[in-house]
């Protein structure tokens, strides 16, 4: 059976795999072996053999040095490159965050292949689907030259295990000048939160406009916390300043697709809705009864938000 | 400092937008077109970097010929000019096809860097500047909220969820720019009048250097199968608040086994 690289993000620190590697392991299954492919500083692959060959993964090639990390994007994009060269891979497949999509790009020019990112599902003949247009059309596209090369979108494949016997095989790096161009000096983390990040999150709850203060939006986060859940916001919120830029979902945010979304105080403008249309399950909170919010909601409050969110969070507290 | 703007025209993200059903491309004709909205910071932050260093910002376009108001645009904020590559050629071209045009067109100008958003609201690919510096083997500092320059050397805040990466490369670069970076300015009168009378050079793609035949839909490197709308949702449950919304709701969550 023909073999599928897997780029694998790791987790900083030494914890293991994101949730998107596992993702990207399982999408990969449909094209062939997965062989992982782990580049980081020493020690990386040991960190994250276990989970690898729990999902699957036939090889694991280990491509570590300290070098790696110090510079941006193009170190990953050679050395998926050497081993495309060498293994001549069925297709290649990258978790889809904005590090994973660039890699995709450089090693798409490197081997003259084409490329699709954000795919929420990969068929046995190569066939990938996207959404397009924030989530409004489905799109099956296929790559026509070379080896395919897929980002896989967070939250759009259910991990599943699968034995693997996650045979390493070393991958001597030597970095070539042109992925030495770029050095990343320091990787700062301004906001340590102990909720999960917007984009992995299986829950999200997202407060807008109608939070009306800053200070208001802890009945967001109260409610998210009841549930394990991240929280974002709306643009509109995030422009009057209620929360920070970094959680927006929409257009010019996020784009989130978590297993529920609730959507406190939010309009639904199309901004909005292109963050997070793709969700499985919506549910909105908002005292118009017309806001276009409430077409997307498999359940809709009509009602006060400052009555009903404290009042939630409080019936979920009570029922743990 | 010679900057050079990357602009891309494309559908309104406000407006409804469609694939053309013909050749499953995106329909541009119909649509109404507008600047892609993070481009117009990668505007500003040229035109913050030619205030502080002096030098001109030149606009490179790939669009057909309605792209003119995109450029147009980016002329009223205070660039110097434009180059406008228009080929009918073009069309149904892919992102690395794309790339390689524009590879082609900022070997023929001179920069010390060149600027772009960090994403377009129509392909969202986020992978332009990425493929860019792979072509021209110049750094990439993509996904910037702030950057500096200064002795020859581009420093960039590159934001991440929950906080940034410090990036530092010499130039000449590409750097890409998020909405978090700056506050862009809008045309004044002036502006407006003096745009009418910048130069913009039209080229096509032989006189890039670029064979037609390597360009466009029939050798794009990924092809569009089909596409068609996201099946309407059922009608959810919408109930009045009286008192028992939330134990409605989080009812609702039970039944979906989430609490």
């Amino acid at each position: 059976m023909a073999e599928v690289l897997v780029l694998v993000e790791l987790n900083p620190a030494g914890e293991g795999v994101r949730k998107t590697t596992l993702e990207a392991l399982t999408a990969a299954r449909a094209l062939g072996e997965p062989a992982a492919v782990v580049v980081g500083a020493p020690g990386s692959a040991a960190a994250a053999k276990a989970q690898l060959a729990e999902y699957g993964a036939q090889k694991v090639y280990v491509a570590e040095s300290e070098e790696v990390d110090q510079f941006l994007v193009a170190p990953k994009a050679e050395v998926l490159a050497q081993l495309v060269a060498e293994k001549s891979p069925a297709a290649v497949v990258i978790p889809s965050s904005p590090e994973g999509k660039e890699i995709a790009g450089r090693l798409a020019i490197k081997t003259g292949s084409g490329f699709l990112t954000d795919v929420t599902e990969i068929a046995g003949d190569g066939t990938a689907t996207q959404v397009a247009f924030a989530g409004a059309t489905i799109v099956h596209s296929k790559v026509t030259v070379g080896t395919p090369i897929y980002t896989v979108r967070g939250n759009s494949v259910t991990p599943e295990p699968a034995p693997g016997a996650a045979e390493e095989e070393q991958v001597a790096v030597q970095l070539s000048d042109a992925a030495r161009a770029t050095r990343v000096l320091d990787r700062v983390v301004e906001q340590k939160s102990s909720r999960p990040e917007l984009t992995e999150a299986s829950i999200v709850v997202s407060g807008g406009r109608g939070v009306a203060s800053a200070e208001n939006f802890s009945i967001i986060e109260a409610l998210a916390d009841s549930l394990g859940a991240a929280v974002g916001a709306s643009r509109a919120a995030v422009d009057s300043g209620y929360y920070p830029h970094t959680f927006q979902v929409g257009q010019t945010g996020k784009t989130v697709s978590p297993q529920l979304y609730i959507a406190v105080g939010i309009s639904g403008a199309i901004q909005h809705r292109a963050g997070m249309q793709t969700s499985k399950t919506i549910v909105a909170v908002n005292k118009d009864p017309e806001a276009p919010i409430f077409e997307l909601a498999d359940f809709g409050v009509v009602g006060d938000l400052n009555t009903v969110v404290p009042q939630a969070t409080e019936a979920i507290t009570a029922r743990k | 400092m010679d900057i050079v703007v990357l602009v891309k025209q494309v559908p309104d993200s406000g407006s409804e937008r469609n694939l053309d059903p013909a050749d499953n491309t995106v329909a541009r004709g119909s649509a109404d077109n507008v600047v892609n909205e993070i481009d117009e910071y990668a505007i500003e932050e040229a035109l913050v970097l030619k205030e502080a260093h002096g030098g001109e910002v030149t606009v490179l376009t790939v669009g057909p010929d309605s792209a003119a108001d995109a450029i147009r645009k980016a002329l009223s904020m205070g660039a110097d000019r434009a180059v406008h590559v228009v080929d009918d050629a073009m069309h149904g071209a892919c992102a690395p096809q794309t790339s390689a045009v524009l590879a082609a067109a900022l070997q023929q100008m001179s920069f010390d860097i060149v600027l772009c958003g960090a994403e377009s609201t129509d392909g969202q690919l986020s992978v332009m500047p990425a493929l860019l510096a792979e072509r021209l083997g110049i750094p990439q500092l993509s996904g910037a909220r702030k950057l500096t320059v200064e002795g020859g050397v581009a420093r960039v805040e590159r934001q991440t969820d929950g906080g940034y990466w410090a990036l530092e490369a010499p130039l000449p670069a590409i750097v890409s720019t998020w909405d978090t970076i700056n506050e862009p300015r809008y045309p004044s009168f002036k502006g407006i009048m003096a745009a009418k009378k910048k130069p913009v050079e039209k080229k096509s793609l032989a006189d890039l250097g670029v064979d037609p035949s390597t360009v466009g839909l029939a050798t794009a490197t990924s092809q569009v199968l089909d596409f068609a709308g996201r099946p309407p949702k059922g009608a959810g449950v919408k109930v009045n608040d009286e008192g028992d919304g939330a134990a409605k709701l989080v009812d609702f969550l039970a039944v979906q086994k989430i609490v």
